[in-house]
Order: C-alpha cells, then structure tokens, then sequence
C-alpha cells in the first residue's frame, strides 16, 4: 500500500531542498499564524467561541483517531492536520451555535466528522483529499442547519455572558437591504471600516477581524509557508469586480474595501485558498485559481441566493486545481526560455 | 442457446436482487435514484413502474425473438421498451396523478435505462418465456429494492417523515433530501451494501 501511494506523488519540478521541514511544523505554524484571529473571535464572541472551536478541534481528533482505528492504519493524529481543520472549521462557525435550547451543540460535531472521514479520509487521508475538508464539513452544516448556522450574535456583548443578542451581518444586511443602510446601521463610512477592520460586526468566530488574519497571513507570507499568488489575485479580483459591478445602478460605483473586508473573505484567501493539498501547486495556475476564487465569490455575493460566496467559490476551485495543474508548466529552473531555445537549435 | 435448459430460476431471480443489482452492484441508472428518491412514496412508485416496464419488455422480446431479424434487432428492442413505458406512464398518470406529476419526467427515462436494454439483449433475446419472466422479475425486485431503501433513507433522516407522515417534528439533516446528499446517500447505501455482501460471502465461503 505504502509503495503504490508513493508512487503516486505529483512532483513539482527540480531542483528539491533536503529540509526539515515536516508535515506537523507546518501545520503547527498555520495554527500559530491563525491565533490572532482565533483570539480576536473570542474577544468577540467570548466564551462561546472559545466552546465551539474546542469542540470542533477535539470532534476532528476524535474522528480522525476512531477513523484509522477502525480501518486498522497507523495513528496520524500527532501530525496536527486534523487539528489545524478543527480549528480552522470551528473559526467557520458562528458562537451561536452554543446553544442548548434549541439543542444546536451537535452540529459542530457532526461538521468534524464530515470533514475528516467524508472528506479526507475517504478519498485516501492527507494529501489525496480534492476539497478543503474544514469548508466541506462548514458547507455541510450549512445546507443541512440553514436556520441554525445562520444566526448571528452581535459581537462585544460580554464577554463571560452566555446569552447574547442576534443581528445580521454586514453582507446579509448589504444583501437584504443595500449599503444606505448598512453606512446607517454602523454610523458613518469610516466607522464601518473601523468595525469590519478590527472584527466588531458580525459573523463566524474567526473571520471578523480582517487586521488580525493579515498579521496572521503576512507571518505565513514571511516564513515562505504561502505565497503571495492566491491570496492576492483572489483579493484583487474580488475587489475590481466590487468596484465595477458592486454599485446599484450605475458600473464603477461599489466599494470594494467593504467587500474585502466583511464576510469570510480574508480568511478565505489567506488561509481556505492557500491550503497545499486542495489548491494548484504551479505559480501561475494559483494566480488563475485566486482569479477564479474571486470571480465565483463575487458572482455569489452579487448575483445568488446567498449573502456570502467565498465557501462555495474555494470549493468549486478545489475541483479545478487538478485540471490547473496539468495546463500550466512551471519554470523549469535553469531552462532556457522557449524561443531562445529554438533559436540555439 | 444451450444453456437454457441448465438456468436455476431461483439464481436468476436472485441474481438481479445480489449479485448484479442495477444500482448498488452496476452502479447504472442512478439519475432515478438520486432524482426521485427524496421521499418514500416516489420512490416505491418509481421502483414498481420500473419492475413492470422490466418484466414486460423480458416478456415480449423472449416471445418475439426468434423473429426478430440480428441487424435490427436494438431498434426493435427500443421499440418495444418504448412501447410498454408509453403504457406504464399513462397507466400512472390516469391512477396515480400526484405521483406522476413528480416522477413523470423520469418515468419518460426508463427507455434510456441501460439495465433494461442490457437485459433485453443478454437474456431475454436469448432465453424463453419462463427464465425471461424470473430474470425480468429478479431485475426489477431488485431495483425497487434499491429504490426503496435509498427513498426510506433520505425521507427518514432528510425530513423526518416517511411516507408523507412526519415521524419526529424537526427536519435532522436537511441536506439528505438535496440533490448533493442524494449522492452521498447512494454512496453510503452503496457501500453497505457491499460490505453485508463481503461479509456474507466470507462467511459462506467459511462454511464451505
């Protein structure tokens, strides 16, 4: 078994570092790398956010650890990944889901199951999986729960209090009732700006603070675990089509700060994109992926049914990364260029 | 042609029930399965047009087949497919209309049922009446089957009601009656299926 899978490792071309690099550093800094917007959450959403992300994590573990248990296949659980999905898909859920009356407090737990033994393991563990096993298993929950997992609580309330009250978020208000009111409800522009910067509105446990997930993603953008390619051709595509077609009436009048910032955009680029497994692994197939990421979000948030598209754009990229990756050719390091080479022929 | 008279008709009933269930085992026709089968009533209703049409067309080809000329013998086929799902869809829209306003359109689909032209040219065109009929019947029991226990599934954990009548009052996973948790739920049936079987024929091959 083991020799067949190594033999089906995609490569990317020479020349390859000896590093001590391993599979659990990495998920051990991308965890590191998502604290300030984790700590943000809960800053937030209190100790409910800080419930349901334990949850999810220890639900991700468990399913992980009874998964292999059951096929009989060594333990993975210490190379992090399964909690790097638990953390990552508790941060896709919103603090209200603590919650006993109505009994919501399964969710999260069905959303890790789903996550790591539908989608990762099930398609041959770690490496093998197509779709982005934390946003598969936050989809899941979505469509299964619409009401549940669709109730917001207003941010800052306090922070021990376990009961807090609902609002919308600023996309479901952008949404229902269009930027008039959305400027209305925060005050002014630049108090909206404010709000959605630090992380004050609305939303899933760790995707409000956009300031917080950039710390987090330049720290990955520092130690070369990311590149810039998706995270930025996604932000740029998202915000030129917010410009031009955001406005009401009239082309070139959105606001494509507001855009960026709200909903789970950042987080999605930064951290949902970039995932190696899920995403092309050629420098110039990502930036068509982030491009692609971008386009489907915005047709999402502008054109479809629900307020926020970045979940569903992501996934439906993930089953093009295949595809991205056989057309483009990376660089081959040292080659010459092609027209050079004809030449020299 | 020999093999005729060596056919156990309890294997062949059994066959299309076990070993080469159209959905769980050949993995064909599953735009119905996963289409219709929502709720429990669609479902069984589904099944049974398909046992009739399937049962029907063996019946017809294996007493037509010694005159049906080689060459043109799969457009006879369809013909005769077509034939009886004409019949079957306007017997259900006349008794069953509700029904057949949901499930019409694949009712109309059962002419491109690859199981059942399968059957028409592997076994009915090649065996007489008695055999044809079993096989047909074997085959389209074994559909149902499929049909029913996926519909049963998904209408009892998609929306909490069998039948139409609700059995608990909250909706426990709405994704299951959605066209994407159609496919999950074939994909998990499937799988179980597989595995009693695995675990069947382990066992029987131990006694042995």
């Amino acid at each position: 078994m083991e020799a067949t899978k190594k033999e089906q490792l995609i490569v990317s071309v020479s020349p390859h570092v000896r590093s001590d690099e391993t599979t659990s550093r990495i998920m051990w800094t991308v965890s590191i790398a998502l604290m300030p917007a984790f700590l943000a959450g809960i800053w937030f959403f209190g100790l409910r956010g800080l419930f349901i992300t334990t949850l999810c994590i220890f639900s991700c573990l468990a399913s992980e650890q009874l998964y292999m248990k059951w096929v009989g296949r060594k333990s993975v659980v210490s190379d992090g990944s399964a909690a790097l999905t638990g953390l990552l898909l508790g941060m896709n859920m919103p603090a209200s889901l603590w919650s006993f009356s109505p009994f919501t407090v399964h969710i999260p737990v069905i959303a890790s199951f789903v996550a790591i033994v539908i989608t990762k393991q099930l398609f041959g563990g770690l490496g093998f999986n197509v779709f982005n096993p934390a946003l598969i298993g936050r989809a899941f929950a979505l469509i299964s729960w619409p009401k549940a997992m669709t109730i917001w609580n207003e941010p800052a309330a306090a922070f021990l209090a376990l009961d807090a009250k609902t609002t919308a978020t600023p996309l479901g208000i952008l949404k229902e009732e269009g930027a008039a009111k959305l400027i209305e409800v925060f005050g002014d522009k630049m108090n909206l700006y404010m709000h959605l910067l630090t992380g004050n509105r609305a939303g899933s446990i760790g995707e409000t603070s956009a300031i917080a997930i950039l710390i987090g993603g330049l720290f990955l953008l520092y130690k070369r675990y990311i590149t810039w390619h998706i995270p930025v051709s996604f932000l740029a595509t998202s915000a030129v089509i917010a410009w031009i077609f955001g406005g009401k009436g009239a082309l070139f009048a959105g606001d494509p700060v507001l855009h960026l910032m709200s909903g789970g955009m950042m987080l999605g680029a930064w951290f949902m994109a970039t995932d190696y497994v899920t995403a092309p692994s050629i420098r110039n197939g990502q930036i068509l992926f982030g491009i692609g990421c971008g386009f489907l979000t915005m047709i999402i948030r502008l054109k479809g049914g629900y307020p926020e598209g970045v979940m569903f754009a992501i996934l439906i990229m993930n089953c093009f990364a295949p595809l991205i990756d056989r057309g483009f050719r990376a660089k081959v390091f040292g080659g010459l260029k092609q027209e050079k080479a004809k030449e020299s022929k | 042609m020999s093999v005729t008279n060596t056919i156990n008709l309890k294997d062949q009933f059994l066959n299309g029930i076990v070993k080469e269930n159209t959905i769980f085992k050949l993995a064909l026709s599953l735009c119905p399965s996963i289409a219709v089968t929502n709720n429990l009533k669609n479902g069984v209703f589904m099944g049974l047009a398909v046992l009739f049409v399937q049962v029907m067309v063996n019946i017809t080809i294996s007493l037509i087949r010694k005159v049906i000329q080689p060459k043109v013998r799969l457009p006879i086929f369809m013909l005769v497919i077509s034939g009886w799902v004409t019949v079957t869809s306007m017997l259900m829209a006349a008794f069953v209309p509700d029904v057949y306003a949901k499930v019409g359109l694949y009712i109309q689909l059962i002419v491109a049922f690859a199981s059942i032209l399968a059957r028409a040219e592997m076994f009915a065109s090649k065996n007489s009446f008695i055999p044809s009929m079993v096989d047909g019947l074997g085959m389209g029991v074994g559909f149902l089957f499929a049909l029913t226990v996926i519909s049963f599934f998904r209408e009892l954990v998609g929306k909490g009601s069998l039948w139409g009548f609700p059995i608990v009052n909250t909706k426990p996973l709405l994704i299951l009656v959605l066209p994407a948790g159609g496919f999950f739920a074939v994909g998990i049936l499937m799988a179980l299926f597989n595995w009693i079987d695995l675990r069947y024929m382990k066992k029987s091959a131990v006694s042995h």
